[in-house]
């Protein structure tokens, strides 16, 4: 078995009732690398690290981690793994310290090794003046940090990161990627699933795109990002008729189809349509422009930014990404994009 | 910050599983938590301060008289059979805070560790034998308080332990009702449907000849009356009777049959 990989995902499947939460993944994880799983709530991005993690038996497929088989030898990938997520938390009970404390004695470590061990990660994780207060009291950002500071107690050469930054205010938020890029700098292999584009694209060397169960793309943030363009320039238009008669959210629509080549996604405002676009460079929006007042088209607002999750899953799959926890499983249609 | 050097610990091992010494060492800080967890919300602990005070009271007035004539004849009936329900009761938390804990977060990171799959459920089991502990020492002092003088100090302590045993023993079937049910509430449910039979349909408060054939038949054949009897002799003369055998392989036998029933449901889980 190859050890060059940390993970090999072949047809992972999880069913869920009539629910195929996770429906044929395929991952390859290079051992060294930060890869990103992105998608939206419900796409099966949890439950597929719950799979490799061991917490959840699949129900089709077969996954390694690190060259071995996480069905038949959980306990050799239990030793090889940290896992932190919404759901792999800490003790509330317990506070900071006795919660290390607690994992590096059943990590084997004795009682001074574990007490040893705790205060150097509080050390390290900017814990020590919070060591022995109750956790309730405990910020966000506090607690994630505490989160993957329990993971890290062997440190185990592969680290699950579910989700390490959803529902952290910005700074937090950077620190937390600070935090990431050092244990990778260290040499462990992450796998980390968010819902942020951004977040995929600073941290992680690939990102697998997952919708509905399934992978829908895969490669470097650069692939990704080529197939959805580098930015989304976002135009707001009044409503009502243009003098000829042509509604102007369609004019407006026509216009950029022409010079971006590109269908624009309509939102429907209360006082106005929103048309969202891809744009390779932003140079591009003068000719956009330049066609609208050719148009007639008056242009209420203008935005250029980063292409969001949304717009990555309309590229990648046709729909947005909205939360996918009740809805049908994918239809065969979507498996348009194979970066 | 610190960059740290990574030599994870020797004893975690690569593959395989945990050797008999690891699991106990795993079970041991699992028991160490659940210690914490007392000593933190003191309030779970009701059960088995405020309980074995209020019955004592309660039933050696209430039933005092009427039993044995007079409150201090009826106390070397009634507080060895106040101590069994007591301590036996208290087995019943076992599965409802076992359930509580699986449905939280911090289960899946015991999961995701190395360890033995029993450690948590060891852990859990071992730490409740505190309260077995304290309910023990409350319902027995409240007894020397009223004015209960047994026989032998040595019967009082052995009485102590065996009823811990059984409680514990007893703990297997309610940790199955943990790992088994749906919520904490339906385990409380279930726990209170089996614990009620055993307890009250037993000698603990009335002497077996008063009641109807088929029910002293049922109360005869309960393990509780006979470890109720049991503690009774113990305490009054120190001699262990053929009665303590018959308690612990009551004992035996429910830990032989729920054991690996409890174990297997919550590895299912875990």
């Amino acid at each position: 078995m190859t050890t060059s990989h940390a993970i090999e995902a072949r047809g992972l499947v999880k069913v869920f009732g009539d629910n195929r939460a996770v429906d044929g993944v395929d991952l390859e994880v290079r051992t060294g690398s930060v890869y990103g799983v992105l998608g939206p709530n419900g796409a099966g991005k949890t439950t597929t690290i719950r799979m490799l993690a061991t917490l959840l038996r699949p129900d089709g497929g077969t996954a390694t981690v690190l060259g071995h088989d996480v069905v038949r030898e959980p306990q050799a990938v239990r030793s090889l793994i940290g896992v932190t997520g919404q759901y792999a938390s800490v003790d509330e009970a317990l506070s900071a310290t006795e919660n290390l404390v607690l994992f590096g004695r059943l990590l084997g470590l004795s009682g001074r090794a574990a007490r040893l061990k705790s205060a150097e990660l509080l050390e390290e994780f900017d814990l020590t003046a919070a060591a022995k207060r109750p956790l309730k009291d405990f910020s966000g950002g506090m607690r994630r940090r505490l989160d993957l500071a329990a993971s890290l107690i062997a440190r185990p050469p592969l680290i699950f990161l579910d989700e390490p930054t959803t529902g952290l205010d910005p700074r937090t938020r950077l620190q937390m990627w600070d935090t990431i890029r050092r244990l990778v700098a260290e040499g462990s292999t992450v796998l980390l699933t968010t819902q942020y584009l951004d977040e995929a694209d600073q941290l992680a060397d690939r990102i697998a795109v997952i919708d509905r169960g399934r992978v829908v793309a895969e490669g470097t943030a650069d692939d990704l990002k080529k197939s959805v363009g580098s930015q989304a320039l976002q135009l707001v238009v009044p409503l009502g008729s243009l003098p000829d008669g042509v509604p102007v959210a369609r004019a407006a629509q026509a216009a950029v189809l022409e010079v971006v080549g590109q269908e624009a996604v309509v939102t429907p405002l209360a006082d106005g349509t929103r048309l969202t676009v891809p744009l390779d460079m932003a140079a591009a929006v003068a000719d956009v422009l330049v066609r609208l007042r050719a148009a007639d088209v008056e242009v209420r607002e203008l935005t250029l930014s980063k292409p969001t999750l949304d717009e990555v899953f309309l590229a990648l799959t046709g729909h947005g990404a909205e939360p996918q926890g009740e809805t049908e499983p994918a239809a065969p249609t979507l498996e348009k994009v194979t970066a | 910050m610190t960059t740290a050097t990574f030599t994870p610990p020797a004893t975690v091992p690569a593959s395989g599983t945990n050797s008999l010494g690891a699991t106990a060492s795993q079970a041991l800080a699992m028991a160490w938590r659940g210690l914490i967890k007392i000593r933190r919300t003191p309030e779970q602990l009701v059960d088995v301060t405020v309980q074995p005070i209020l019955f004592t009271l309660m039933f050696t007035f209430l039933f005092g008289g009427a039993i044995a004539g007079s409150i201090a004849d009826y106390l070397p009936t009634i507080i060895p059979g106040i101590l069994v329900q007591t301590v036996i009761t208290t087995s019943m938390v076992t599965g409802v805070q076992l359930r509580e804990d699986m449905d939280k977060g911090v289960f899946d990171r015991f999961r995701s560790l190395p360890i033995a799959r029993i450690a948590p459920l060891a852990g859990a089991l071992l730490a409740d034998t505190v309260r077995y502990l304290i309910a023990t020492t409350l319902t027995v002092v409240m007894g020397l308080i009223l004015g209960w003088r047994p026989g032998s100090v040595v019967g009082v302590v052995l009485s102590g332990l065996l009823v811990m045993f059984c409680a514990w023993s007893l703990s297997w079937i309610f940790a199955f009702a943990g790992v088994s049910a749906r919520t904490a509430a339906s385990v409380q449910g279930i726990s209170f449907l089996v614990l009620f039979p055993l307890t009250f349909l037993s000698n603990a408060f009335v002497p077996a000849d008063t009641l109807p054939g088929w029910l002293k038949a049922f109360v005869d054949v309960n393990p509780v009356s006979h470890l109720i009897t049991a503690v009774r002799e113990l305490s009054a003369t120190g001699t262990a009777t053929s009665e303590v055998l018959w308690a612990l392989l009551g004992a035996l036998v429910v830990v032989l049959v729920f054991a690996p029933l409890a174990v297997r449901g919550y590895m299912r889980k875990a």
